[in-house]
């Protein structure tokens, strides 16, 4: 239970709910109210984790979202070990596991570390100089070596088991950042009557007045502030306040990403709760609230454990009741670390000071200091650190007014907190495409121009004492609910103002030490010089070569100093440089997250037909066509594909077959103007089509290849039932409205999707008269009263029925067209009714050979979007004397009339059993040097147990002069030798359709 | 058999989806009972001055529904309205509208078994729907009365909300029932369980 740096008093901890959690193996204790961080700190492990690249000891820097060290792997049970956590974003909960990462064998003693006394060796752009040569060592050495030394913390090996949930959600006004700023202005926007979203990252409300122990607020101590405004927030019915939510991107339109974390810091989330939440909030107006990031200070092996924001020893003290440290030197350039210092002595704890400044810009704030009892060093520069897996000193010297370095000392610490001015946190502004100013008076970037409906207030905004923040919040709160109002509120002084610092300086070679800028990606202060000295003169490209604020943190404490220190290596001023595009997500988000709920049996609805469940409690094996998963084939007992697709394919030709063709696209064309909009829409003539009868089109786009086929019924003169291909409904169906409503709007003709209002049952074979037979009503199935190519409608077992005398089997056919409902039962009384005949359930693989077998083209397997109706042999049917349709101009292209253009035929191979693969490549000569010529490919190969031989459909070029021509197909071990013939193989004249 | 062809019952209905209630606290998922279904077209100069049609209220702005009785009207578009009525009545509907829009321009499609609807009701309604709804559908951006089509997810819906009172009625295409329906389901575990 004992925790050697927990405070005896104080702190928003409970202190009546100790817990305990495992880091490394080892239990550890703390109280409800901890994040990962501050119970680390608590039980004096500073020492969290090891850097990117050189494998430093590395500590906890931050207490807030911008850390960069401490990279934690949380471990929530088997399927939940969840890498790269931020300990101090992870709330402490009784149980749990936590591990740090990026070492072997242990934490303590690392392997990698030797990458730290070889850095010489891995300067900037390392990777580009060193990997170049030779060519062969790329893919087999250097990738994998670059592979396994990259990523930080272990991916995830099993599915995770939790849920993630979305929503999307509306609001007049949507806050970001629940500090003074934030919350001031929510109590002016949720004043008025409208609709208010607050979100923040924390776990509480209050941001920096979480940590706040001396300033008032209109006279009250700052948390009894807090406190009574959260109180009354939670009052107002028209505000939604989303603590642990953090907005993570900004897109157009005011359209904000925000992720709410909702189970992680429960000891026993419910069973259902989802782990976290991804909101979609469209919002009116946005007010910005974001705060400030406070700098380190560069120097050099700024980086040890032990050493931290000046503000976050400050929070982790007067927050988490947790002296960071027995001894703490704070080493600033402006006056924040003041306060932290004062609270960090009134905690009890030894406290000294080294502020870069002289000592006649900050003497009443060292005045103060002093008089508490600290020592305070002003003019002093720091030149380095001792110590190894935690701080034991800070080294400082005295600078005299020519910058000259004088003697230096070793204060003696095991904390250090360091300040080098704040960071307005712009990053959501910039996402929003705000244009950004350099302000010199805080040395940073703040929002300038708005290109959307969003404010900025606070610290985010570069305003930094309280009340001006409480003021400016309030005033943003009521601007964006459209109720301008201002209020001023009486806040005790704060202490601002900083003197921008870059690589502060030193007596040491600055080439030989490591002064860190980006602690995440491990990126020094010389990489930067050195890649500006290589002729890097854009950020950008700074950014990319040295990898600065590239790291998960996006740079969060480091950007700012990386490019003064590009700009001044430049000699440029820091506007003239500008500042790297800021992009989402502001902090990591989990991939489960943006997934939400589109997982397993929602990662895409799986369309079935009213067939599905008949074929599936029959075994049937599926396949997906588009979203649709249909009916593949149906095997017997024992039955292997093959020998299934041979049965039914024999079935359809020698009795009666069965096949669910419910996923065709339909679409009812209707309208006094319906056969003109058909004329125009295909290649084919529909003004002669009689109302009962039906005709096989074709559809090109505007570019002359096939679009889309299938067959159309005339139900009626101005009502036609249109069949596309299964995968192409839904874009024909968009295709007829985009000319209908862009090119033909004074056509009277209205386009109605039917696909699903009609399950399709299609009886094929010798037998199909007689198996539904007794079954129709109203209908006349004789040859002379309903031909091939004939619609009726009629009644199926009571059921409204169209009945189409269709085939794309080259047999007597029908279509039972019944409403979907109406699908099943129909489906069975037929498969009863066939069982006479020996009807046979066939399913996609046999409607594939069975229409191969008679050269019926596929759209999408025969074509790929650059077939005319000539390359598949379907000229004839293009009607000559319509004066347009889409793509008649496009037919007489010249590359559409020349000579040699690929043509449908077929293909005997000269091995009867040989089965070619589609998408062969054929060639005239296999002996021809390579690069050989390739004339042509197949599209369509199958087994035909009709013609007890292999067959295929191909596409070569000027394929129907080489027929009876030998060619050759590339197969696996080479090239077969194939027989040019007529793209029809069984029933060369087509008689067997008319029955 | 051949008696059996033309007799009404022969053939039983099965629907698109059978699936008991999901009960949450605060909301409930209902499929609900067949309707019959219409589209109804118009060109958009007879849309503009159309009044009731065969019990079907069409003088009301785009994206409105209205109910007459057992008859309700969504317009969809501005020459587009989706027309439902009892299971039984859709072969009354069909010949009522065209009787009463003889001699004019017109489209109407059955549509009775494209169509699956789902009751979605109670105070946590909005927010299930919005899990895959990108719409406002607070009574001030969607109020009583409203219809429009939209996406759940990755389906196609229509969307209604007969009265201000928090039921909304959802529609798509029988094939993306099982997925809507799954997907509510999923999305109503963010409400507490029932009592």
């Amino acid at each position: 239970m004992k925790q050697d740096y927990r405070l005896a008093k104080g702190g928003r901890i409970d202190r009546a709910r100790p817990l305990s959690v495992t880091f490394n193996g080892r239990r550890l204790f703390g109280f409800a109210g901890d994040t990962l961080a501050s119970l680390l700190l608590a039980n004096g492990q500073h020492l969290v984790g090891r850097s990117f690249k050189y494998h430093r000891p590395r500590g906890v820097l931050s207490h807030g979202s911008d850390e960069p060290n401490a990279l934690l792997a949380v471990d929530r049970g088997p399927g939940r070990i969840d890498p790269n956590n931020r300990a101090s974003m992870v709330e402490a909960r009784d149980g749990l596991v936590a591990r740090s990462q990026n070492h072997w064998p242990s934490l303590d003693f690392d392997v990698g570390a030797v990458n730290d006394a070889l850095a010489p060796l891995f300067p900037a752009g390392f990777y580009y100089k060193t990997f170049m040569w030779p060519r062969a060592f790329w893919d087999r050495l250097y990738e994998p070596a670059i592979r396994a030394a990259a990523g930080l913390g272990e991916a995830p090996s099993s599915p995770d088991p939790d849920r993630y949930a979305h929503r999307h959600a509306h609001c007049d006004v949507l806050i970001v950042g629940g500090g003074p700023a934030g919350l001031a202005a929510a109590l002016a926007a949720s004043a008025t009557d409208k609709s208010v979203i607050l979100a923040d990252e924390g776990a509480e409300l209050g941001g920096a007045l979480l940590h706040e122990s001396s300033a008032t607020i209109d006279g009250a101590p700052a948390a009894q502030w807090l406190a009574e405004t959260v109180k009354t927030l939670i009052g107002r019915a028209n505000l939604t306040l989303l603590p642990r939510t953090t907005a993570f991107g900004y897109y157009n339109h005011n359209h904000v990403a925000l992720i709410e974390r909702l189970a992680d810091h429960l000891a026993a989330p419910p069973p259902d709760l989802a782990r976290e939440r991804l909101w979609q909030v469209r919002a009116r107006e946005v007010v910005l609230a974001t705060g400030a990031h406070e700098r380190p200070l560069i120097f050099a092996d700024n980086d040890r454990p032990g050493i931290m924001l000046a503000e976050s020893v400050r929070a982790f003290i007067n927050r988490y009741a947790v002296a960071p440290g027995r001894r703490i030197v704070f080493a600033t350039s402006g006056a924040s670390a003041y306060s932290a210092a004062a609270d960090a002595k009134a905690a009890g704890v030894d406290v000294a000071l080294v502020d870069i400044r002289r000592e006649e810009a900050c003497r009443a704030d060292a005045a103060a200091l002093r008089a508490m009892g600290c020592e305070v060093l002003t003019g002093h520069t720091i030149i380095g650190s001792t110590g190894r897996k935690r701080v034991s000193g800070l080294i400082v010297a005295p600078i005299d007014g020519q910058a000259k370095v004088g003697a230096r000392r070793t204060l003696d610490c095991d904390c250090v907190g360091l300040s080098g001015g704040w960071t307005p946190a712009v990053h959501l502004f910039s996402q929003s495409r705000g244009a950004l100013r350099f302000e010199p008076a805080i040395d940073g970037f703040v929002p300038d121009r708005a290109a959307q409906a969003v404010r900025s207030a606070g610290a985010s905004g570069g305003t930094y004492p309280l009340s001006a923040c409480l003021t400016e919040g309030f005033a943003a709160g009521a601007a964006a609910a459209g109720a301008p109002a201002a209020r001023s509120f009486a806040a005790s002084a704060t202490r601002v103002g900083f003197q921008p610092a870059r690589a502060l300086p030193t007596s040491r070679d600055a080439k030989r030490v490591k002064a860190f800028v980006d602690f995440q990606n491990d990126v020094t202060a010389k990489d930067v010089k050195l890649a500006v000295n290589e002729g890097f003169e854009s950020i950008e490209h700074v950014k990319r070569y040295t990898t600065t604020g590239m790291a998960t943190d996006q740079g969060k404490t480091s950007n700012m100093n990386a490019l003064a220190l590009a700009a001044d290596a430049l000699g440029k001023p820091i506007p003239q440089v500008g500042t790297t595009t800021f992009r989402p997500p502001y902090t990591p988000v989990s991939f489960a997250a943006i997934v939400g709920p589109s997982r397993g049996s929602l990662f895409d609805p799986v369309r079935k037909t009213p067939i599905y469940d008949w074929a599936a409690e029959r075994g049937a094996k599926f396949e997906n066509v588009s979203l649709w998963r249909r009916a593949w084939y149906f095997p017997k007992p024992g039955e292997d594909m093959h020998a299934a697709v041979a049965r039914e394919c024999k079935a359809a030709r020698g009795a009666v077959g069965l096949f669910d063709g419910s996923t065709l696209g339909k679409i009812e064309v209707v309208g006094p103007d319906a056969a003109e909009f058909m004329n125009r829409m295909y290649i084919n003539s529909w003004t002669k089509l009689e109302p009962g009868r039906c005709r096989y089109g074709v559809m090109l786009k505007e570019d002359g290849y096939i679009l889309d086929d299938g067959v159309v019924a005339r139900l009626a003169p101005d009502r036609f039932h249109v069949t596309t291909t299964t995968g192409g409904a839904a874009r024909v169906l968009n295709h007829m409205e985009d000319y209908l409503q862009t090119e033909w709007p004074h056509l009277d003709v209205f386009l109605t999707s039917i696909t699903e209002q009609w399950a399709v049952i299609a009886v094929q074979g010798p037998k199909a008269r007689e198996t539904i037979a007794p079954l129709v009503a109203g209908v006349d199935l004789s040859n002379e009263a309903f031909p091939h190519m004939s619609v009726r409608a009629c009644r199926i077992l009571g059921a409204p029925c169209r009945l189409f005398r269709v085939s794309f089997t080259g047999e007597v056919g029908y279509e039972i067209n019944v409403p979907s409902d109406f699908g099943r039962a129909v489906w069975e009384a037929v498969y009863e009714r066939g069982q006479a005949f020996g009807i046979t359930p066939y399913g996609t693989e046999a409607m594939h050979v069975l229409r191969a077998e008679r050269g019926f083209i596929i759209v999408g397997q025969e074509t790929d979007g650059t077939m005319t109706p000539d390359d598949v042999g379907l000229a004839g049917m293009i009607a000559k004397a319509k004066p347009d349709f889409v793509g008649k101009r496009s037919l007489a292209r010249p590359d559409l009339v020349a000579p040699g253009r690929k043509q449908l035929v077929g293909l005997l191979t000269e091995d009867p059993n040989l089965v070619l693969d589609e998408g062969a490549q054929i060639v005239e000569n296999p002996a021809m040097p390579i690069p050989m010529r390739m004339i042509g490919h197949v599209t369509s190969s199958y087994w035909s147990a009709n013609c007890g031989r292999s067959i295929a459909l191909a596409m070569i070029a000027d394929g129907r002069n080489l027929m009876g021509r030998t060619l050759h197909a590339t197969v696996a071990a080479g090239f077969a030798s194939v027989k040019v013939s007529a793209p029809v193989f069984v029933d060369p004249k087509g008689e067997r359709v008319h029955g | 058999m051949a008696e059996l062809a033309g007799s009404a019952s022969a053939a039983r209905r099965q629907p698109a989806l059978a699936a008991p209630p999901v009960l949450w606290a605060g909301v409930a998922i209902q499929v609900l009972p067949d309707e019959a279904r219409f589209s109804l077209r118009l060109p958009k100069a007879a849309a503009a001055t159309a009044a009731e049609v065969a019990g079907f209220s069409l003088a009301v702005p785009v994206n409105r529904y209205a109910k007459n009785d057992q008859r309700w009207s969504a317009r969809l578009g501005p020459n587009e309205w989706l027309l439902g009525g009892p299971e039984g009545d859709g072969g009354a509907i069909a010949a009522e509208i065209e009787a009463a829009l003889a001699g004019q321009i017109h489209g109407v499609t059955d549509i009775s078994h494209r169509q699956v609807a789902f009751d979605v009701a109670g105070a946590e309604a909005a927010n299930i729907l919005n899990a895959g709804c990108p719409l406002d559908l607070s009574l001030v951006g969607f109020p009583g009365g409203s219809a429009t089509r939209s996406i759940l997810g990755k389906a196609e819906i229509v969307l209604m909300r007969p009265a201000s009172a928090p039921v909304f009625r959802v529609e798509c295409w029988r094939s993306f029932a099982e997925y809507v329906h799954a997907f509510l389901a999923e999305a109503a575990r963010d409400c507490p369980a029932r009592e």
